[in-house]
């Protein structure tokens, strides 16, 4: 799910990393106020480190040739808590993007948005928090109950935290307006991949986590089923918890099965010329998000020919289509290619 | 070889190759860090159909490269997964976008296509960008420049520490790795039945070590912030190419370069 820098307008990517950067300042000040902040760090950077390493294990996928790997946002916030967990994260995945290249220096604050975001204060909040603290498979403190708890809040988690961030991608490129891809196109093909991946990855976390469970429990959070007073989280929450993950799961799916699915941005918005008019009555404007997808899946509807018997085109740059331009292109590229071949010969003969 | 194995030998490579020295090698890492940023920013800000105008922007990466003696091959080596997939996205405008923009010769060229190959090129870019810096800075300098730009210890603590424990992590999850495997000759990856136990064993061995870490930085004087390698503070070499690098990135967004030499040539 990594974005790359070409994918975000500056715009977008200042946005988001002032998003991202205010949540780690304040999981900063969060954890600076703790007593034993010292004494967090080095296991918070050796436990990320164990999940960046992590990441590489293969799991093989029962019932299928395929095999998966973690991603680790939900197994961070579970046994570091929410704040010590999205920094770990932030961490990762600001190594991987300097050494391996996954996600782009500028779409780092994106990046951190749609992962460890949702991952560790999304998925911790909604889902760890109250599934751990509620009734749900019997009494709190019984331990086939609360594994079965663990088990349910790592799969849920993981599916609904990557949904999210999926969908999160899915906007940030759309307001970019980089790609012609329409965003029901868009949605349709992300939210139901993220969804297999995040079912999953909350597999292996609950696998993990379990055996944690079975050999230190104290390392995992918010398991204080011995006090059966702590139960802030009624049934009904987790009802309505579940309900909520239900929906955003049942959404993705049914774009699965979605023959037409450029319908669901007309039929949220309205598109009265073909026929979409008020659906839901929203206004397209209000919302941000641009229209240029919309319009683009238009003139596509209307468009019959390939290439239209007109020499140009209106374009966001007139140097783009003038003909110097392309000269100067061939130019440059041959500029280019020829200081590295004229380098490479050099250096070789420096060896020589 | 297997993909962490792969993994290990790139993380070493790259950290020899920051070691190394030239001219680049030798700029303030702030200095770096800045540029690398201001080049990303500007080069993703190209309109959508801006081909002649972002190729220009290939000359300033390519010269660093150059100058600090760092391979482009080795570059596109080391990105072959990733490069692929910053491509991947763009690959359906001319799909949708079929507008005429050009003609070349005879050849229409839909707006898809430009489009298409201007995502393409930032995203290789950016990629570029990023590599050179990382390839001529040492993770201990990108840590002390973060800090020198305010970033909060605590963080770049974090970061620093991450980064010490990754190479020892991927070693110690390669070892299993293969143990596993050759007890489980064609199995593709780790069965089933093992997947709590095989990251678990490794995360409970972890943090143990996580206490004994700590009590050893204890030991020596750990309160909370790390003490770094002391960074030079801003030479006037170092203003020079800092401002030297920002007024060839701005020229080259500003002005319309690529068309005055088409028009020179022509």
């Amino acid at each position: 799910m990594h974005m790359a820098d070409a994918l975000l307008a500056p715009a977008v990517a200042a946005t988001m990393y002032v998003a991202s950067g205010a949540t780690a300042a304040v999981s900063v000040h969060k954890l600076r106020k703790e007593d034993d902040e010292a004494k967090k760090l080095p296991v918070m950077a050796v436990t990320a480190a164990l999940v960046f390493a992590g990441q590489m294990i293969n799991y093989t996928i029962p019932g299928t040739g395929s095999s998966g790997h973690i991603c680790g946002g939900m197994l961070l916030s579970a046994l570091l808590g929410p704040q010590a967990g999205f920094l770990s994260m932030t961490v990762i995945l600001t190594i991987q993007c300097l050494f391996f290249g996954d996600g782009g220096l500028l779409a780092l604050g994106a990046n951190i948005w749609n992962m460890a975001f949702y991952g560790c204060f999304v998925g911790y909040f909604l889902i760890w928090k109250p599934i751990m603290h509620s009734k749900l498979f019997g009494k709190l403190s019984t331990k086939a109950a609360q594994r079965s708890r663990i088990i349910l809040a790592s799969i849920l988690g993981c599916v609904l935290t990557l949904q999210l961030g999926a969908f999160s991608v899915v906007c940030e490129t759309n307001l970019s307006g980089i790609t012609d891809l329409p965003f029901g196109a868009f949605v349709a093909i992300m939210q139901p991949i993220h969804l297999l991946i995040g079912l999953v990855e909350g597999l292996i976390t609950a696998a993990v986590l379990t055996f944690v469970f079975e050999s230190r429990p104290e390392l995992i959070k918010e398991l204080d089923g011995g006090s059966e007073l702590v139960n802030r989280h009624s049934t009904k929450t987790v009802v309505a918890i579940l309900a909520v993950a239900v929906i955003i799961i049942g959404g993705g799916l049914s774009l699965f099965a979605s023959e037409n699915p450029d319908g669901l941005e007309w039929s949220l918005f309205g598109n009265g010329d073909a026929g979409y008019s008020d659906n839901m009555g929203l206004d397209e404007d209000d919302y941000g998000i641009s229209s240029t997808a919309a319009e683009k899946a238009g003139k596509l509807q209307d468009s019959t020919s390939i290439l239209p018997d007109y020499a140009f085109a209106d374009s966001d740059s007139a140097a783009g289509t003038s003909v110097s331009g392309l000269v100067g292109s061939a130019v440059v590229a041959a500029v280019a290619i020829g200081v590295c071949v004229l380098c490479g010969a050099l250096k070789k003969k420096k060896k020589c | 070889m297997k993909r962490i194995d792969h993994a290990i030998v790139e993380f070493k490579e790259m950290d020899e190759m920051a070691k190394r020295d030239s001219l680049v090698h030798s700029v303030n890492p702030v200095v770096k860090l800045i540029i690398t940023i201001a080049y990303i920013f500007v080069t993703v800000s190209f309109g959508k159909y801006d081909l002649s105008g972002l190729i220009i922007m290939c000359l300033y990466p390519i010269a660093l490269f150059e100058i600090s003696d760092t391979s482009i091959g080795a570059c596109f080596y080391k990105l072959r997964i990733v490069i692929p997939l910053v491509c991947a996205v763009g690959i359906f405008n001319p799909f949708l976008d079929k507008e005429t923009l050009l003609y070349v010769g005879n050849v229409a060229v839909s707006g898809g296509v430009v489009s298409m190959f201007t995502l393409m090129l930032k995203g290789v870019f950016c990629i570029m960008a990023s590599f050179v810096l990382v390839a001529t800075t040492s993770f201990d300098e990108i840590c002390a420049a973060l800090r020198r730009l305010h970033i909060p210890g605590f963080f770049v603590t974090l970061l620093l520490l991450t980064y010490r424990y990754i190479s020892v992590m991927m070693e110690e999850v390669s070892v299993m790795t293969d143990a596993y495997m050759l007890r489980a000759p064609g199995q593709k990856g780790v069965h089933f039945s093992a997947w709590g136990s095989f990251l678990g064993q490794l995360l409970l061995r972890s943090m143990d070590r996580a206490e004994e870490l700590y009590s050893s930085m204890r030991l020596r004087g750990f309160n909370g912030e790390f003490i770094y390698a002391s960074l030079d503070p801003l030479k006037g070499r170092d203003y020079a190419f800092l401002f030297a690098s920002l007024g060839i990135i701005a020229l080259f967004r500003f002005t319309e370069l690529t068309a005055i030499i088409g028009q020179l040539v022509m």
